[in-house]
């Protein structure tokens, strides 16, 4: 009797030890959740979804504060896979968050601004290089669209151009109604 | 091995056994037989295309990165000057292919199936064709390294002529120890027979480029597959290697069945053995590289000329007279066409590549690129408009006929949903795009074009997702500065409440307290008077 007793807590007190160190050495850190839902975001750091920046969206989404259709640079692809993960409905975008548009980059007018940088506090990814009273540029390859500089230059000199297409970029058209494609490849065919 | 003996028997036809010593073929698996359509073009023999007023120099004329710009506007340079330098591993010079003036460096159409423009260099010509001679010609090649020819390739801007323009110092660098060295002259093709004109009338120069190659690479056998109704092509071969006494070199005949021409369906005609999906033809052992390559590398070595032109098929009804010719890079396709005796009445569509893979161009001012094997100016007979499509019934035709053996209409319903993440389960990636399940659908679906579209629609949700990546790591790192700054700010403010805490009470420090933080006032407006700027903030 008391032998199996002696066994039963020591088992316990072993498992006890084994469990309480396995949460400490095989900790996660943060919520792994918050990381997937946050990896599909475009992390354009707008602030569209009315959170300031896409993690705190995804933290939003996590708590069942902020629906899943509010980011408007990610679009319907992510909608999808944002409803794949969390295995809810997809939903078409929320239009208070914003409208769909096509990526797009800020570009100042160079010879226009005075230097102030307010556009350089208010990038979120720190893609405007400047100083004080000296010339600012954008660099465009860093340059995520969200258009959080354009409202505070003071002098207007902010625009936001659609990004050029490249060789690189270009993507085929999705044959959009099969029966106007151009050609047929006849050859070998009477 | 085993699928030596497919089902689709009757599609395939082996070698009709004519040769003497043929060696053993294997089969691919599908492909079609396709009417050649060469019979005009091969038969006129190789002419050359005059230099043209103005030539058109695309930087990215290859797979990869695009070169840059070495000379600048008003500069004059020298046929097989370099004008371009690479600015990658992957990518490749560009020279200038004849003398005279660069005029611009500016974006120009550029042929490529977007219809798009590109940086270009323009030159206008001044008619003297003067030659630049700063590459030595290396003819005692045999006692150079590996890595000497290598880097003589690369600086000559060689690229894989057989349409892919993959840059051929990058395909060289891949070791040593490979069992073989394939020679790809089965161009299968319809209307394309750039490389069977090449084995023809140069074949010295194709023989010299795979001893150069096989030097470079350090392999010691090599075989030319040509496919078994050029005889003439091979005649030509045989007699150059016979007289060099080149016994390392052998030339096997292949039959013409599209898309024999692709280096994994080749590979397995040949050998039998299989390119591992997403894998290269080195990982087996072998190396493949397109006739017309191996004649330049031969040229870039032996005399030292690096890649100023390449032989191109200029053939269709809509032409008076179908021809190869040996075209400068840069030169428009009009002046192509005016050396085949200009438009016939029928001319209908303008192509360039073949009938299978090419894609249509918009006119004739696009300059021919290192890429450019053949220009196709077709009839209305010859190209047909696509009869309306009709809905998939998945008879399965597709999967019959496919090269890379896929599952075209899966891939179909999948692409036509946008589900893109399962295509990749069904290998799109390993899809050649060589159209043979377009012509074998029933339903006429244009199947190759919604690959095409999901590929490209995949890689760029790729580039995006790495952008994302990176300005995730930016925010972050913004969020982390402006954290420690405030962190830094709110614990100055501590010390300073807690230091006039103490100083309460004992005049003399609270004095010295305001003394310095005068001090400190000042010492900021000198500063800013002196050089009258200012940090961020």
């Amino acid at each position: 009797m008391i032998a199996a007793i002696v066994v039963i807590a020591g088992l316990a007190a072993l498992f006890g030890l084994l469990l309480g160190y396995a949460a400490v050495r095989f900790r996660t850190a943060g919520d792994p959740v918050v990381d997937r839902i946050d990896a599909l975001l475009p992390q354009t750091q707008c602030g569209q979804c009315s959170f300031a920046g896409c993690r705190p969206y995804a933290e939003a989404i996590l708590a069942g504060e902020a629906d899943i259709n509010r980011c408007p640079p990610g679009g319907e692809a992510t909608i999808r896979a944002l409803a794949d993960l969390l295995e809810r409905d997809p939903k078409p975008l929320d239009p208070d968050s914003g409208e769909l548009k096509p990526r797009m980059v800020a570009v100042i007018d160079e010879p226009a601004c005075i230097g102030c940088t307010l556009c350089i506090q208010a990038c979120p990814v720190d893609a405007i290089l400047g100083a004080g009273k000296q010339m600012h540029t954008v660099i465009a390859r860093e340059c995520t669209g969200c258009e959080l500089c354009v409202a505070p230059c003071p002098v207007d000199c902010i625009d936001m151009i659609e990004e050029p297409v490249t060789l690189k970029t270009w993507k085929w058209p999705k044959p959009a109604n099969p029966t106007e494609t151009a050609f047929t490849r006849a050859a070998g065919q009477k | 091995m085993a699928e030596a003996s497919e089902p689709d028997g009757n599609r395939i036809h082996q070698g009709s056994g004519t040769k003497v010593s043929q060696p053993r073929l294997w089969h691919f698996h599908g492909g079609l037989k396709l009417d050649a359509r060469t019979a005009r073009a091969a038969a006129e023999p190789l002419a050359t295309v005059p230099v043209p007023p103005r030539l058109i120099l695309p930087l990215t004329q290859h797979v990869g990165q695009p070169a840059e710009a070495i000379v600048a506007v008003g500069e004059r340079v020298l046929k097989g000057q370099p004008i371009a330098r690479p600015s990658g591993y992957i990518a490749a010079k560009v020279h200038a292919t004849s003398s005279g003036t660069i005029v611009a460096i500016t974006d120009h159409p550029v042929p490529h199936p977007s219809g798009l423009s590109a940086p270009c260099i323009v030159i206008e010509t001044d008619g003297q064709d003067e030659r630049w001679d700063g590459y030595e010609p290396l003819p005692h090649y045999g006692e150079l390294s590996a890595n000497e020819l290598r880097a003589r390739v690369r600086a000559a801007g060689v690229v894989g002529l057989g349409g892919a323009a993959f840059p051929t110092a990058v395909k060289l660098g891949a070791g040593s120890g490979m069992k073989l060295l394939i020679l790809n002259g089965a161009e299968c093709e319809p209307y394309i027979c750039c490389d069977e004109v090449l084995l023809r009338e140069r074949a010295g120069e194709v023989v010299t480029g795979a001893q150069v190659l096989m030097r470079a690479l350090e392999i010691f056998r090599c075989c030319v597959a040509i496919e078994e109704d050029k005889v003439l092509a091979r005649r030509a071969l045989e007699k150059v290697i016979e007289s060099a006494g080149e016994s390392r070199i052998e030339v096997i005949s292949v039959p013409a069945i599209y898309p024999e021409g692709g280096e994994r369906q080749l590979i397995k005609v040949l050998t039998g053995e299989e390119v591992p999906a997403r894998g290269v033809p080195p990982d087996i052992g072998y190396l493949c590289q397109n006739v017309g390559t191996a004649a330049a590398v031969a040229r870039a070595v032996l005399y030292g000329e690096p890649l100023v032109s390449r032989i191109v098929t200029v053939t269709g009804d809509g032409v008076a007279r179908p021809r190869n010719l040996e075209v400068r890079l840069g030169t428009p396709i009009a002046a192509l066409v005016e050396a085949c005796g200009g438009y016939t009445d029928q001319a209908a569509h303008l192509l360039m590549g073949g009938a299978m893979m090419g894609f249509p161009l918009p006119d004739d001012s696009l300059p021919v690129i290192k890429g450019t094997n053949c220009i196709v100016v077709a009839s209305r007979e010859e190209i047909r408009p696509r009869t309306p499509s009709m809905p998939c019934i998945r008879c399965g035709e597709c999967a019959e006929v496919c090269p890379a053996q896929l599952l075209p209409q899966q891939l179909y319903w999948h692409a036509r949903s946008g589900e893109l993440d399962q295509l990749e389960e069904y290998h799109l990636f390993d899809c050649i795009e060589c159209g043979s399940c377009d012509v074998a659908c029933p339903s006429q679906l244009p199947l190759t074009q919604y690959f095409r579209y999901a590929k490209t629609e995949l890689w760029s949700r790729d580039r995006d997702r790495a952008r994302a990546d990176v300005a995730r790591d930016r925010f972050e790192a913004r969020r982390g500065r402006l954290e420690a700054e405030q962190e830094v700010r709110r614990r100055r403010l501590e010390e300073k409440t807690r230091a006039a805490e103490r100083a309460r009470g004992d005049e003399g420090a609270r004095k010295a307290m305001i003394d310095e933080a005068l001090e400190r006032v000042q010492a900021r407006r000198d500063q800013d008077g002196r050089d009258g700027t200012d940090s961020e903030r």
